[in-house]
């Protein structure tokens, strides 16, 4: 080997590995995409598709025949740019990937939607409604997941959480008949798991993965138990109605997206926004982190571990219970027996896609919530089998978690009790 | 503040580590705790401080017995701690760490990173401690979170002040300044207790001395004492201060190192475009200020990190892209600077600490199965060999005094033939009495004709061990002399001098 050029900041001319790794990454996940966008352009002969902006609204129709090639071409571009390692790096190379993305989820409704042989064809409704209504559960799922695992207990029992909140805010919106009262009901059972949760793992350092289980097995058998036992009357809670914002939700797309949804949908924005300062931006969160982070490190200076643990398991269950809120006065009404269908679980992933970051999290948790909304319209369309179709969610994570968010880290002490000595 | 403890006793199951010790400090005075390793100096700080609850006995402050259940306790009463383990969070910048617990904020809840930034600026300024506030912590080197470590108690104002082997692995131009700022603290009526196996260090700047061994204050000294008493008080016997040592023999390379070139996770390259040989039966020092890649290299040559580009070629194979665990099996041996992160897992016991990287030899396993008796003879051989203090060879290794620890990792590395030998401050927090014996090991390890490697920031131990000193400074080798050369000049190579004339190896 020759010696090695020296530059002017007097560092050798030579790449680093981790560039290397980041640049294979890349042409990995942008060959696949390009090579679909590909396979969608050229199997789609007729590529005018039906679509309705919204439950109410009319059929119209769109030409997507220039709009596959330019999605083509997009991946094209960006592929072309991994070759020669020039994907820039910091927020111009996020909207690379999102543009990329977009370019994919594009082509492959247009391919979904298009050739379809029929007199009356299904149109394509705009899922982004959807997709803020079916994440909702999740993402308050995952703040509960980020604040407790953050200050370093892991909480499984998040589906448990869910479950007896969407019970209880059932019987709370149906007693007091007020949907919003149901809130009220879903939040407190959450919080009333999270004390279970805290007192065996926090007092008596029980094994917080067997704890988890448990104590889902004891929400799936108290939810059960109270809906068989209990008059049905008391299971007929009114639903949150849609708050449309007034001049927010006139913004095209935007406005019935995000700001004409029901007011658990609100409170999420709320709880997102509030996670993310409070873990990052206050005393208290700097706090939690520590303590999930080097609990001892952190007694050293005077932080009272436990009672941080405790906090956080709290505040997550309230957030949990929330989220459970949403599967009966949210959106159905009444209560059916496990009602929450693993959505507990699937905001688990979230949290860790999201590398355990409120936002990472969310956005996560709605990439989730899209896949689940196209997956429910899909089926009407018999292109795809419906066993790959339901699969599809979790194909979806595997790409986006190996392609671009790379090996994650939980937090240090995750799952650790602290003991003094 | 005058601090008094009488009677302090710490009893672990039927171990006693503290007996009924009795200690006075004075307001505005050093005192220093010497005690080899295992003596109980950390465990009687502990308790002080409230992380350990004391069997019996009681502190009083100016006259009023006091009692800290938890260390909240102890810093409400004045006192700050270095712990000998760094208490830091390693995911978050200097300034977080510096702040927690005592957070700068804004309307009373917000975080003012600004603020704490500036902070952490101005205490690293005063005190001439050099970090960057906005690092994250897992980046540094120990040298530098030790400097965290110190500004983080200093920014406290404590009014007794411990410090628990804060100068293990700083340098000696940090050391001087660390012993300014005790002077300057003391004068100002700060109280400040300080731990040290350096006797040089007690003698510069202590008031008083107290000797602990075997969890009994054994006497106090005066620092005119003369370092070779000390260290008998200390050990109980004479120590030899210096080791003796053959001019080695040089014979064939066994490392050769060519091109080397290393980034670190924050994308700094770090090391650059460095080559180098070491032969059996030779000691090569690398002396350097901490941060200087020295991390990196060692890193690289044990297969820790790959490197960007160039050969680290081992009797002739190269073995730069091979991982850790084919280079231990061809035959690198590893002492990690940072002990409890990369040496020892903390929960498993002292007998499975001594086997870590021998549990696939044929001496501790037969195919699935260890074996155990083997095992645990051999834990009984190297105990009683390197003289680790510890209750049993199944206790924990996290329950061991840190020199103990770090004797652990030296014996267990000394247990299996080597070709090449990779230290990274082999003698960090180790007492005078382990320091030779662990130094007349490398020296004869040196002579079983292994190739040594020792990075170090002690100038005193680089220049017992080495042969050849390399010295590092911002990535490269800047000069490689022999020890016989005086040690301003390579003061001066470490301070980034390169034009001494000197052959660049
Ligand atoms: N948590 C614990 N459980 C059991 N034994 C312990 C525990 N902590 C310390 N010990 C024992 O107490 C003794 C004193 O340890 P200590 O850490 O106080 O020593 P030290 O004087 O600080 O030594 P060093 O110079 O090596 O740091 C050691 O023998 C150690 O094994
Ligand atoms: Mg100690």
């Amino acid at each position: 080997m020759t010696a090695a050029a020296i530059t002017e900041e007097g560092t050798v001319d030579i790449r680093d590995r981790a560039d290397v790794v980041r640049q294979i990454r890349q042409l990995v996940v942008f060959a696949i995409v390009a090579v679909l966008t590909l396979v969608f352009w050229l199997s789609t002969e007729d590529a005018v598709i039906p679509y309705r902006l919204g439950e109410g609204e009319d059929v119209s129709t769109f030409d997507g025949a220039v709009a596959l090639v330019l999605c083509f071409l997009l991946a094209l571009v960006a592929l072309g740019l991994a070759a020669v390692n020039r994907v820039p790096r910091g927020w111009a190379g996020t909207l690379i990937y999102l543009a990329v993305g977009l370019a994919f989820v594009l082509s492959f409704l247009i391919w979904s939607y298009g050739d379809q042989m029929t007199e009356t064809p299904t149109a394509l409704l705009n899922p982004l409604p959807g997709t803020v209504r079916l994440s909702t559960p999740l993402i308050l799922g995952a703040m509960a997941g980020c604040l407790c695992e953050r200050a370093g207990v892991i909480n499984l029992a998040i589906e448990g959480q869910m479950l007896v909140g969407a019970y209880f805010a059932a019987l709370a919106a149906t007693v007091v008949s007020s949907a919003t009262f149901g809130l009220v009901g879903g939040l407190v059972a959450g919080v009333a798991l999270s004390v279970l949760l805290g007192f065996f793992a926090l007092r008596y350092q029980m094994n917080q993965v067997v704890l988890g289980v448990v104590l889902i097995a004891l929400a799936t058998g108290l939810t059960d138990f109270l809906l068989s036992q209990l008059p049905r009357e008391l299971n007929e809670p009114e639903i949150l109605q849609r708050i449309a914002i007034p001049v927010l939700s006139d913004i095209p797309l935007l406005g019935p997206t995000l700001f004409d949804q029901n007011l658990l949908v609100y409170l999420m924005y709320v709880a997102v926004a509030g996670s993310t300062l409070l873990l990052f931006e206050t005393r208290w969160g700097l706090r939690v982190r520590a303590v999930g982070e080097h609990p001892k490190a952190a007694d050293t200076v005077g932080i009272k571990v436990n009672r941080l643990r405790w906090q956080a398991v709290l505040l997550g269950g309230a957030m949990a219970g929330l989220g459970g809120a949403y599967f009966t006065v949210g959106s159905t009404g009444s209560f059916d027996s496990n009602a929450s269908a693993g959505n507990g679980f699937i905001a688990l992933a979230a949290v860790i896609m999201g590398r355990w970051h409120p936002i990472g999290a969310t956005l996560s948790a709605c990439l989730f919530g899209f896949c689940f909304t196209l997956q429910a319209q899909l089926a009407f369309l018999d292109k795809i089998p419906g066993e790959l179709l339901r699969a599809s969610p979790y194909l979806v994570t595997l790409i986006a978690v190996a392609g671009f968010v790379g090996r994650v880290r939980p937090p240090a002490a995750d799952g650790e009790p602290y003991v003094k000595g | 503040m005058k601090l008094e403890i009488r009677g302090l006793t710490k009893r672990f199951g039927d171990f006693v580590a503290n007996d009924h010790i009795d200690l006075t400090i004075e307001p505005g005075e050093i005192h220093c705790l010497l005690g080899e390793n295992g003596a109980g100096k950390s465990t009687l700080m502990n308790m002080l401080y409230g992380l350990l609850d004391p069997s019996e006995g009681e502190v009083l402050i100016d006259e009023v017995p006091r009692s800290f259940a938890t260390p909240g306790d102890a810093i409400a009463a004045g006192i700050g701690m270095v712990h000998q383990h760094f208490m830091l969070v390693p995911v978050f910048t200097v300034a977080e760490n510096v702040m927690l617990g005592d957070e700068s904020v804004r309307g009373g809840v917000f975080l003012n990173r600004g603020q704490a930034t500036e902070r952490v600026r101005a205490l690293s300024q005063q005190y001439g401690l050099k970090v960057d506030p906005e690092a994250l912590v897992e980046h540094l080197p120990v040298g530098v979170q030790q400097r965290v470590e110190i500004i983080k108690a200093l920014s406290h104002n404590a009014k007794v002040l411990i410090l628990d082997e804060p100068t293990a692995v700083l340098t000696p131009q940090e050391i001087e300044e660390l012993m300014q700022i005790m002077r300057e603290l003391r004068d100002q009526g700060t109280s400040i207790i300080f731990i040290t196996h350096k006797l040089r260090e007690v003698k510069a700047v202590g008031d008083r001395i107290s000797v602990i061994r075997r969890g009994r204050v054994v006497g106090t000294a005066d620092p005119s004492t003369s370092e070779a008493e000390l260290a008998e008080m200390m050990v109980g016997r004479s120590v030899k201060l210096v080791v003796d040592k053959e001019p080695s023999t040089r014979r064939d390379t066994v490392l050769q190192v060519e091109h080397l070139t290393v980034t670190d996770p924050r994308g700094h390259q770090v090391v650059k475009d460095i080559g180098f040989e070491v032969r059996a039966g030779e000691v090569l020092g690398v002396a350097g200020v901490q941060g200087n890649g020295q991390t990196e290299l060692v890193k690289a040559l044990i297969g820790l990190i790959r490197p960007d580009t160039g050969v680290i070629s081992l009797d002739g194979n190269d073995i730069s892209g091979h991982g850790p665990r084919r280079s231990l099996e061809a035959g690198v041996g590893y002492i990690p600077e940072d002990r409890s992160h990369d040496g020892n897992v903390g929960s498993f016991s002292v007998r499975e600490n001594l086997i870590l990287d021998l549990y696939r030899d044929d001496r501790f396993a037969r195919g699935m199965a260890l074996r155990l008796d083997d095992i645990a003879t051999n834990a009984q051989e190297r105990i009683e060999e390197f003289d680790i203090r510890t209750e049993s060879d199944q206790t924990p290794v996290s329950a061991l005094s840190g020199g103990n620890q770090q004797k652990v990792v030296v014996a267990r590395e000394f247990s299996r033939p080597l070709k090449l030998l990779v230290a990274s401050q082999p003698t960090r927090g180790v007492d005078v009495g382990s320091i030779e014996f662990i130094h007349r090991r490398i020296i004869a390890e040196r002579d079983r004709g292994t190739a040594v490697v020792i990075v170090s920031t002690e100038l005193d131990e680089i220049y017992a061990l080495s042969d050849r000193i390399a010295v590092m400074y911002d990535g490269r080798i800047v000069g490689t002399v022999t020890p016989d050369i005086p040690r301003e000049q390579i003061g001066l190579l470490m301070a980034g001098a390169t034009d001494t004339g000197e052959e660049r190896v």
